[in-house]
């Protein structure tokens, strides 16, 4: 019988070549970042200028939007260039794209639900950053019950008049729009009744509020509506339909073999502080225990590259991922946070020096790692919330009661 | 091209062993044996010789059906999922021990009759010092003039009662190191070979001890080189770790099925008990263990075969995280049990207790972590 699929880790001639390419052009253009740079959230018209003139270049190298039809501006790649190119970003160490909520999120939205005058409109200028956009979910009273949102969007005319707040809003500060959902039947179900509505964000009535994190970063806004006009024409996919378009962008995450190579960037620098940093008068990675959790971690990272090997497969055969996202990102989100944390044991009384401090060990980045990917923990779906969809849609078990 | 799934004829064989053992291998079956005198349920390794998983992995030349170590590892995580008695785990090893090294009169011997199940293997390595590597081994072999003499004892030998030809691992010279470790095929019925059944825990498996006293062999029942089967070995080391691994995650997909199904019949203060977080919660970080682990199962037997060089990392990789999985699997699934999932009459404490057996075989965690801490240079 001929066998359709054979078990095989490399990649084809022409992934490699296409690999080569990719990473000969990064290892030319990629900007070289400095250690005291200001970060992005800092509002530095300068880091914002320089950030949006990378991701420009990127796309006119032709690696951004990889998985974005031609017609739109992206390249029409199949599952493993785009993967190429997300793993070279990061192993380049490339900075982020500016504007990746409107490349990941309401662009594929725009391309799946949006009408042809919207994707002419928006997309050309997601892809140039020359309009950033931000997310308007998340609320003071939603937060992993987002549907219970109550930000209104009432119709006068031809317009939506909005009323209510948004919270955690990254990239509000120096966001041009923010893809929103509104409620807009505040009678139906509370799926029902909620639309996805996209708002300029120079609207008068809008004002956004920095939240500064535990990092001590501004890193997202309180954002408030005060009777913000926008036109209907600003609907995406259909009034009070807003839950089924927000949720069918959620699904379209393919960039696990990214964040793998990201995680196992981390524990290699872990690796090197451990073989360096000296606890008791020897490398830290000659202490039994620290040897023993290191061994552990690198098998735990290697055991997520290789799932995204296996879900990658998944997507290329055609496969529904099942819950499978779910698991990753209680897997990873955790493993990344266990990373840090052995850092900070490894480090001992250095563990907590501050960023600026000459004696923080690796620029004193560990700590705000360990904070930051606490917060990804909660972000994007809490653990717990992982573990609902887990046991309930993976195995069956019976649904909480929802109000 | 990148292709990290099973072939159409992998999800063939793996379905239909599911469908055969869940025939042929039910927990009562499991019971009736542990009560029997050898361990050994003859119909179900009839079955399996019948199907060729006895010859899996052994030529097509020498009778087998010449698949790989992956084929392998699908039908070792069926036979986990069942707790599925007897050597053949064993069996595979010492196949691949002759297949690779044995002579030309020991293959044309034992290969036919371990092919048709009609023989039954089981590796015989450690010693009472516990370890698993080449220092642990001491048993003396001594050249005489028509083959060798073997003097010592082995501990720890799963299989046993049941098993009829062994694969000992003896010193031909004395030391510590690789140097000096000779492997042998000796049948357990030779003058001087004695058997000690051991009491374990672990209801679904039997594990003897071996005294060989001046043990008389034949220069035929040498594998590989004298003095220098320490690398052989070691490879069926790696080869029982995947094993193992493959086995534990069969079981604890297993136990996580059963914790599920019982939760969602089991009422208490008038719903069923699955319908709490404290349990669904549980539930999730079972499968968000053991499903990242199938693909560290996998790559390990995929590795075995297509990249040696990378076998002992990825196999130290799949014990070390199975090992641990395993057990907590179990461990969770007793408790989402309760009370039923502690008693003699329920048939949990069958994986129970075989994960504990499986978490020390071949290498504990630890051992397998420092060990991959020392392959990968730290």
């Amino acid at each position: 019988m001929l066998a359709l699929h054979v078990m095989d880790l490399t990649y084809t001639k022409e992934e490699d070549t296409f690999r080569r390419e990719i990473r000969a052009w990064l290892a030319k253009n990629t900007p070289r970042r400095q250690h005291d740079d200001q970060p992005l959230e800092s509002g530095d018209p300068k880091r914002i200028a320089d950030a949006k003139a990378w991701q420009r270049k990127v796309y006119e190298a032709g690696y951004l939007a990889m998985g974005w039809p031609r017609e739109y501006g992206g390249q029409g790649a199949d599952v493993m260039r785009q993967t190429i190119v997300n793993e070279e970003l990061v192993r380049a160490r490339a900075p982020g794209f500016i504007g990746l909520l409107g490349i990941t999120m309401v662009g594929p939205t725009l391309i799946t639900h949006g009408s042809e005058e919207q994707k002419r409109r928006y997309l050309p200028k997601i892809l140039t950053a020359d309009e950033i956009w931000c997310q308007g979910y998340s609320e003071p009273g939603s937060g992993s019950d987002l549907a219970s949102l109550k930000t209104r969007a009432e119709i006068v005319g031809d317009e939506f008049v909005i009323n209510g707040q948004k919270v955690w809003t990254s990239n509000a500060q120096h966001a041009d729009w923010m893809f929103c959902l509104v409620r807009t039947d505040p009678d139906a179900p509370k799926h029902g009744g909620i639309s996805y509505v996209l708002i300029d964000m120079k609207t008068p009535g809008i004002t956004v509020r920095p939240l500064v994190q535990m990092t001590g970063d501004a890193g997202f806004n309180e954002v408030f509506f005060e009777d913000v006009h926008a036109s209907r024409a600003n609907l995406v996919g259909g009034l009070n339909n807003g839950w089924q378009v927000a949720n069918a962008t959620l699904v379209h995450e393919r960039n696990m073999l990214g964040s793998t190579t990201r995680t196992q960037q981390s524990f290699q620098s872990l690796l090197r502080l451990a073989k360096s940093h000296k606890r008791n008068g020897r490398p830290a990675s000659q202490d039994p225990l620290i040897r023993q959790r290191l061994a552990d971690l690198a098998i735990r990272v290697e055991t997520m590259k290789l799932e995204a090997y296996r879900q990658l497969t998944d997507t290329l055969r055609g496969r529904t991922p099942g819950i499978a996202a779910s698991v990753s990102k209680l897997v990873s989100t955790e493993l990344n946070h266990d990373l840090a944390r052995t850092a900070l044991d490894i480090m001992g009384s250095y563990g907590p020096l501050g960023r600026k401090d000459p004696r923080a060990l690796d620029h004193g980045i560990w700590p705000i790692d360990f904070m930051f990917s606490l917060g990804l923990i909660i972000g994007g779906g809490t653990s717990q919330i992982q573990k609902n969809i887990i046991s309930e849609r993976g195995l069956g078990m019976p649904r909480e009661k929802r109000a | 091209m990148i292709d990290f799934g099973l072939s159409e004829d992998q999800e063939a064989l793996q379905r239909s062993a599911r469908d055969v053992l869940a025939r042929e291998c039910s927990p009562s079956l499991v019971r009736e044996t542990a009560k029997s005198g050898d361990g050994l349920p003859a119909a179900l390794y009839a079955k399996m010789a019948e199907l060729g998983w006895t010859g899996l992995i052994v030529p097509e030349t020498h009778g087998g059906l010449g698949l790989g170590t992956l084929e392998l590892a699908l039908v070792l995580e069926e036979l986990g999922r069942v707790v599925a008695p007897g050597p053949f785990l064993g069996t595979q090893l010492v196949t691949a021990a002759l297949v690779r090294g044995g002579t030309a009169a020991a293959k044309k011997t034992w290969l036919p009759r371990l092919v048709a199940g009609e023989a039954l293997g089981a590796l015989a390595y450690l010693e009472a010092s516990d370890r698993h590597d080449a220092a642990g081994i001491t048993l003396a072999a001594k050249k005489t003039r028509v083959g060798y003499q073997l003097k010592g004892e082995k501990l720890f030998v799963a299989g046993l009662p049941g098993a009829s030809l062994l694969l000992v691992a003896a010193r031909t010279k004395a030391g510590s190191g690789p140097r000096g470790v000779s492997l042998f095929v000796v049948p357990v019925d030779t003058p001087g070979v004695r058997v000690r059944p051991v009491e374990t825990i672990d209801l679904t498996r039997r594990v003897g001890e071996l005294e060989l006293r001046d043990v008389v062999v034949d220069r035929s029942a040498l594998v590989g080189r004298e003095g220098e089967g320490w690398p052989l070995l070691a490879r069926l080391l790696d080869l029982g770790a995947v094993g193992i691994a493959a086995d534990s995650l069969g079981g604890a997909e297993r136990a996580l099925e059963m914790a599920v199904e019982y939760s969602k019949v089991r009422q208490q203060f008038g719903r069923p008990i699955g319908s709490f977080q404290a349990l669904k919660h549980m539930a999730a970080e079972m499968v968000a263990e053991i499903e990242p682990s199938r693909s560290l199962v996998w790559y390990a037997a995929y590795v075995f075969d297509k990249t040696p060089a990378e076998a002992p990392r990825a196999a130290s990789m799949a014990k070390a995280r199975l090992g641990e999985v395993y057990s907590r699997t179990v461990n969770r699934a007793v408790q989402m049990h309760g009370g039923i999932g502690f008693t003699w009459e329920h048939d949990l404490h069958l994986w129970f207790k075989r994960a504990r057996w499986n978490e020390v075989a071949f290498g504990d965690p630890p051992f397998h972590r420092d060990r991959l801490a020392e392959l990968d240079g730290y």
